[in-house]
């Protein structure tokens, strides 16, 4: 790994400016970034723990949203959000392995945007609000592809704030040896709208399925995807599952979350 | 009623205290005052010239003490290969060179380039990402048909990349080919033996350390065999004689194999060493051991099993390509051939065997033994084309094996294929599966699975392996370059308690526990009176180390024949005390007895009687209580076992799960059940791993496409169930002293047939008719299947 | 050098840092606790295991500098006051819940942090959470039967 500085503040202002400085990095839980950067894969400058911000930290309930502090480790939103939001909960859950829901924040996994991360497809199915130090994003807004997002250079998020779906699930299949979503799929219903997002599968990163987003909005059951189905072009080809494989798979965890929502 | 002590009882571990409160020593635990860290360069293609490599500002970085190249190793030996294998026309087997680091070309991603030495390892790995090199890209040549087919060279000095074409037994092919031609029924399969990492949780770590004043040197390194090391690098590689060279193999975290052979970076630290006159040590990254740590397996086979009309097994013919990756590693050649070719018989009588590979070089990690090693191979394609005989025959699977079986009087049992199986009893341990895993209630539980939209399969198969290869005259006739028998020096102290050093060395399999067991029986002591020194070649004889399931049967051997020279010479001790004939003496539960009278000396005072010798007849005995033996076993050992797996498909996504695995073996005499038990857990979990997960996968370029653990499946916790376990039934071996055969690599070998004949089977109650699917049955590929 | 202090198995340390040094490097060269393993470079394999705050953290995922103040504890302080095995310590050796050794540390860290969030976890319980630590030797069959008795042991105590 390459050296770097690296600062602790304590509060969102002082990480704001510490970030300032040309090549600053923000580290969350440093699950992935700390595996990259000891394969030399990244080289920051310097790092800004937001970690001892208490600010950015913590869940919370109120006007039919779920908000989340961009340093919350993926454990402590499994427990937090059981009640109001068992999907998200459930999600938060099964990332990783205990270690690193321990270490892993939802402001780290959804900045980093990797294709086959979970939070990402709860975020967008849900209609989730991304709030940085500067502005209020909407996730529609927000994911712009793989490892890519909105935010600028320096920009931090200080919280996602879901709007508690009606009936929600997340189906993941897990590619067998990272245990990352080899596709996973997140089905939300508010009302008569139903929001599908598919994370996992495809080389532009989560994504929306409106075909199925319009057929369950009409009828949310199983039955009403029948026929439907992704194409393959653009999903990802790699050792362990094949364009058509991961366009089957998405079709198969969609109609699963709708029967488990 | 279970043993709570010696042969047969389930000792508690002693070395857990150690391992369970961080007091192991595994060899990255070991830093010698001032020493500097290397790091090597590596190479990022798969094929290459190398055109120039330039270290000046590299060597100007902070920390850098040296930096080395292949120039640097010019003069000294390239890493030998322990085997030679002779062609089925009667050729050696072409051996290239293989540099510790690249001279002019490099052969395989990760291929050494340079190292650097410096104050830190973070320093080191700075240093070496500022060399220059240049390399002209060659084509790469990664597939094995390719390879043979005139791809690109990997070693041009060979003028092929084929190492051998092996015919066994050659003089039986046209008879085999007779046979197979003019069959009632011939069952073909064409099947790929996946290549696996062997990925011991601990990465290899040396540490190379020279002490000027008596010009010594001492490696210490994650090894199985630290003799063997010794002699390799010692005599083959920097030409620094035995007595001038202590190679210590401390705690060693878990090996299935790759921890057997010699690698560059141990030459490397021990001359770096010599030359910078300070300690130097290397520790692999996990990322790093995906592309120098030997690889396993890897064969591209075809089989056809001729069969009459009574299903019996009339000939086998086998052609196979055996990926050797870009250089011999040091037992490479006999894993395909000699560990493979021998065992294609398996448990039945199968009168026509012959069996052909084809062992090729191509710009990949270089493939060596891997838990099993050839065994596992030649099991996977036996079962796999019986199960595929059956289901064309229309012959249940279990009968179809128990018609073929070598009976229980048939043993001794010569087979074609080289083999004198000395005990067995094939159709115990069927009975015995068919109890254990409940085969009655397979039907009920696959309506059950159905009930829930999944399919359920049921695979059964047989293994056999040959364990403790021997004896030393043999393997030398079959090219092996090193004996094979292994030794036991038993130390009696003065007040009787007892040190054994042994050239067996633990990488996790207990012996500091086991070894003691057969000791303390022995002698009729208590076992925590035994102590095991081993891994140390500055306190142990000289010995061949622990691989293919030989410590208990080879190792164990030497022990008892040691431990049986103490009691000889112990027996005189006591006569002379007693004033009595030795002929007379008696010895059990520690004491010795003159015979026919009450007349005794206890153990304590026989070995006090040894170091302190007064009145003692000098003349006919000599004092002390030591003695060492070297044992070179009569003929393999020969375990066996019938398994059944039983898997849950998920017909939406190919997705398979494990439900139970049942293992019935036949390990002869047993001295620890728990370690029994534990090794062949190990050994499924392995084998199911390389069934459904495990694939070390080359992209054209050369590129490991899955080199982390990101990528490579590993297996985990919930990826398999817990296992039901049995080895009751117990045939001793009838040439070792102890009737022991060896439990190490059972598990690995015999599990991947079951798991692939479960997942047809299932496949096939849901209406798919799929005759095989090659490992890892991911469920991409399961589901490809289905949609074929 | 940046310099950092923390508490590790009860006991007050600090030392010189650089902003890269991972916790697994300060445990393992500074305070020469061996007892940590690192088996792996993607944060997979688990045999970093130690309890951060009273949490499983993977040591090779952290910076040095991120335990800043924080209450440390590893394999080494897992054994009773008087030097003798702990109750899940004691449980693996007797059901032989580990081979090599090497992915033990990490494993015994798990288990005691799942211990402590459920007391009586199901085997497939125990499965699910252990899917962060990878053991070679085991076939994780006797690792989870070491967690169930501990777990029994554990309870009987309470």
């Amino acid at each position: 790994m390459y050296d770097f500085e690296f600062e602790r503040p304590a509060t969102v202002a002082d990480a704001v400016a510490a970030l300032r400085t040309e090549g600053a990095q923000v580290l969350a839980g440093g699950q992935t970034i700390i595996p990259t950067m000891k394969n030399r894969l990244a080289q920051p400058v310097k790092l800004v723990s937001v970690g001892g911000i208490a600010d950015m930290s913590g869940v919370s309930v109120g006007d039919g949203c779920l908000t989340v502090g961009a340093a919350t480790c993926h454990a402590d939103v499994a427990a937090a959000a059981a009640g109001a939001y068992p999907a998200l909960a459930s999600l938060a859950a099964n990332i990783g392995d205990p270690a690193v829901r321990n270490r892993g924040t939802i402001g780290g996994s959804i900045a980093n945007d990797d294709p086959a991360s979970c939070y990402p497809a709860a975020v967008l199915a849900s209609g989730a609000d991304i709030i940085t130090d500067r502005r209020r994003l909407a996730a529609d807004d927000f994911f712009l592809g793989m490892f890519e997002t909105a935010l600028e250079e320096g920009e931090l998020i200080l919280e996602v704030s879901f709007p508690i779906p009606d009936a929600a699930s997340y189906q993941k299949f897990e590619q067998p040896a990272s245990r990352f979503a080899l596709v996973g799929a997140f089905v939300a219903r508010s009302g008569g709208l139903v929001r599908v997002a598919i994370t996992g599968a495809s080389d532009s990163g989560v994504f929306r399925w409106r075909e199925a987003e319009a057929a369950l909005s009409d009828d949310f059951s199983r039955s009403s995807l029948n026929g439907l189905a992704l194409s393959p072009e653009g999903m990802i080809s790699d050792i362990h599952g094949t364009p058509e494989y991961r366009a089957h798979l998405a079709g198969v965890l969609t109609a699963r979350a709708v029967e488990a929502a | 009623m279970p043993k709570d002590f010696g042969i047969g009882a389930s000792t508690k571990r002693r070395e857990d205290a150690r391992f369970l409160t961080g007091n192991g020593q595994y060899t990255d635990d070991i830093n010698i005052h001032g020493q500097a860290y290397a790091h090597f360069l590596r190479s990022q293609v798969a094929h290459g010239k190398i055109s120039a490599v330039n270290v000046e500002a590299a060597a100007a970085m902070p920390g850098v003490i040296r930096i080395f190249t292949g120039a640097d190793f010019e003069g000294v030996g390239g890493l030998p290969c322990g085997w030679q294998v002779t062609d089925r026309h009667g050729e050696p087997m072409k051996e290239p060179g293989h540099p510790v680091l690249a001279q002019g070309k490099v052969r395989h991603v990760g291929d050494p380039i340079a190292a650097v030495v410096a104050e830190s390892a973070a320093e080191a790995r700075d240093a070496a990402e500022a060399i220059e090199v240049e390399i002209e890209e060659l084509p790469a040549v990664i597939d094995m048909k390719a390879a043979v087919e005139g791809g690109p060279l990997v070693h041009d000095d060979i003028g092929s990349n084929l190492c051998y074409d092996w015919g066994f037994i050659e003089d039986n092919r046209d008879e085999v080919d007779a046979a197979i031609r003019d069959a009632h029924h011939v069952t073909t399969l064409e099947l790929t033996n996946n290549r696996l990492v062997p990925n011991a949780m601990e990465p290899r770590v040396a540490v190379g350390d020279y002490n000027a004043a008596n010009d010594e040197s001492t490696l210490y390194t994650t090894s199985q065999n630290p003799h063997v090391i010794r002699l390799l690098m010692g005599a083959f590689v920097l030409a620094v004689p035995e007595h001038k060279l202590r190679v210590v193999a401390p705690d060693v975290g878990g090996g299935f194999g790759s921890k057997i052979f010699h690698y560059a970076e141990e030459a490397f630290c021990t001359l770096a060493a010599r030359q910078l006159r300070r300690a130097v040590k290397w520790t692999a990254s996990r990322s790093e051991a995906f592309v120098t740590d030997a690889h396993g397996r890897d064969h591209v086979t075809r089989i056809e099993l001729a069969l009459d009309d009574g299903g019996h097994f009339v000939a086998i013919r086998t052609s196979t390509l055996a990926n050797l990756g870009a250089y011999l590693s040091t037992f490479a050649p006999s894993i395909p051939t000699w560990l493979h070719g021998t065992l294609m018989a398996g448990n039945y009588r199968t009168p026509l065997i012959y069996v052909n590979v084809r062992a090729v070089f191509t710009n990949t990690v270089p493939v060596d033994a891997y838990r099993g090693a050839g065994r596992p191979e030649a099991t996977f394609q036996l079962e796999r084309v019986i199960d595929k005989a059956a289901r064309e025959l229309g012959i249940d699977p279990i009968e179809i094996r128990r018609r073929n079986f070598i009976a229980a009087e048939d043993f001794p049992y010569a087979t074609p294929v080289a083999l004198e199986y000395d005990t067995g009893n094939y159709h115990a341990t069927m009975d015995r599966l068919e109890e254990i895993a409940d085969l009655q209630g397979f039907e009920a539980r696959a309506e059950t699975s159905q009930a829930k939209g999944k399919l359920r399969g049921l695979g059964v198969n047989c293994y056999i392996e040959a364990c403790g290869i021997a004896p030393s005259n043999l393997v030398g006739q079959l090219g092996a370059r090193a004996g094979l028998y292994e030794s036991a020096t038993v130390r009696v102290n003065a007040t009787g308690s007892v040190t054994v050093m042994t050239g067996s060395h633990s990488h996790g399999q207990g012996h500091e526990t086991t070894f003691p067991q057969v000791v303390a029986d022995m002698l009729g002591i208590e076992e925590g009176q035994v102590n095991i020194l081993h891994g140390d070649t500055a306190n142990t004889p000289m010995g061949m180390g622990t691989y293919g399931s030989r410590s208990i049967a080879v190792g164990g051997a030497a022990m008892v024949r040691a431990t049986e020279k103490i009691i000889s010479k112990a027996k005189k001790i006591a006569a002379h005390l007693m004033e009595a004939s030795a002929e007379d003496i008696e010895f059990s539960e520690g004491a010795f007895k003159v015979a026919g009278t009450d007349k005794q000396v206890a153990w304590g005072d026989v070995c006090l009687a040894a170091y302190v010798p007064h009145n003692y007849p000098l003349a006919e005995l000599e004092p002390g209580l030591e003695e060492t033996a070297f044992y070179d076993p009569a003929n393999f050992t020969f375990p066996a076992g019938a398994y059944a797996c039983e898997v849950e498909l998920d017909p939406e996504t190919g997705k398979v799960d494990v439900c139970s695995f049942a293992a019935a073996d036949d390990f002869g005499n047993i001295i620890n059940p728990m370690i029994v038990d534990g090794q062949v857990h190990g050994g499924i979990a392995q084998g199911v791993g390389q069934a459904l997960l495990e694939n070390a996968v080359y992209d054209s370029d050369g590129q490991l496409l899955s080199g982390s653990y990101m990528d490579y499946a590993m297996p985990r916790a919930d990826d398999v169930p817990s296992f039901t376990v049995d080895h009751s039934c117990q045939t001793p071996c009838t040439h070792n002293p102890l009737g022991v055969k060896g439990c190490g690599e059972a598990g690995a070998i015999g599990s991947p047939p079951a798991v692939v004949n479960a997942v047809v089977d299932a496949l096939s109650r849901g209406g798919y008719e799929v005759a095989h699917i090659d490992m890892p049955l991911s469920p991409s590929r399961v589901w490809q299947a289905m949609n074929a | 050098m940046p310099n950092v202090s923390m508490t590790v198995n009860g006991r007050n340390v600090s030392g010189e840092i650089e902003g890269r040094t991972l916790l697994s490097e300060f445990i393992r060269d500074t305070l020469q606790l061996t007892g940590t393993h690192v088996g792996c470079d993607t944060s997979q394999c688990g045999a970093c295991v130690v309890h951060a705050d009273g949490r499983a953290v993977k040591s090779c995922t952290m910076f040095a500098w991120e335990a800043e103040g924080a209450d440390i504890v590893s394999i080494e302080g897992m054994a009773n006051a008087d030097g003798s095995l702990g109750v899940i310590q004691q449980a693996f050796q007797d059901n032989h819940g580990l081979q090599c050794g090497f992915c033990t540390p990490g494993m015994v860290m798990s288990a005691a942090a799942l211990l402590q969030d459920n007391p009586d976890p199901s085997e497939a319980e125990i499965r699910d959470y252990l899917e962060g630590n990878i053991c070679r030797c085991t076939g994780y069959h006797n690792i989870v039967k070491a967690i169930q008795a501990a777990a029994g042991s554990l309870r009987a105590a309470a």
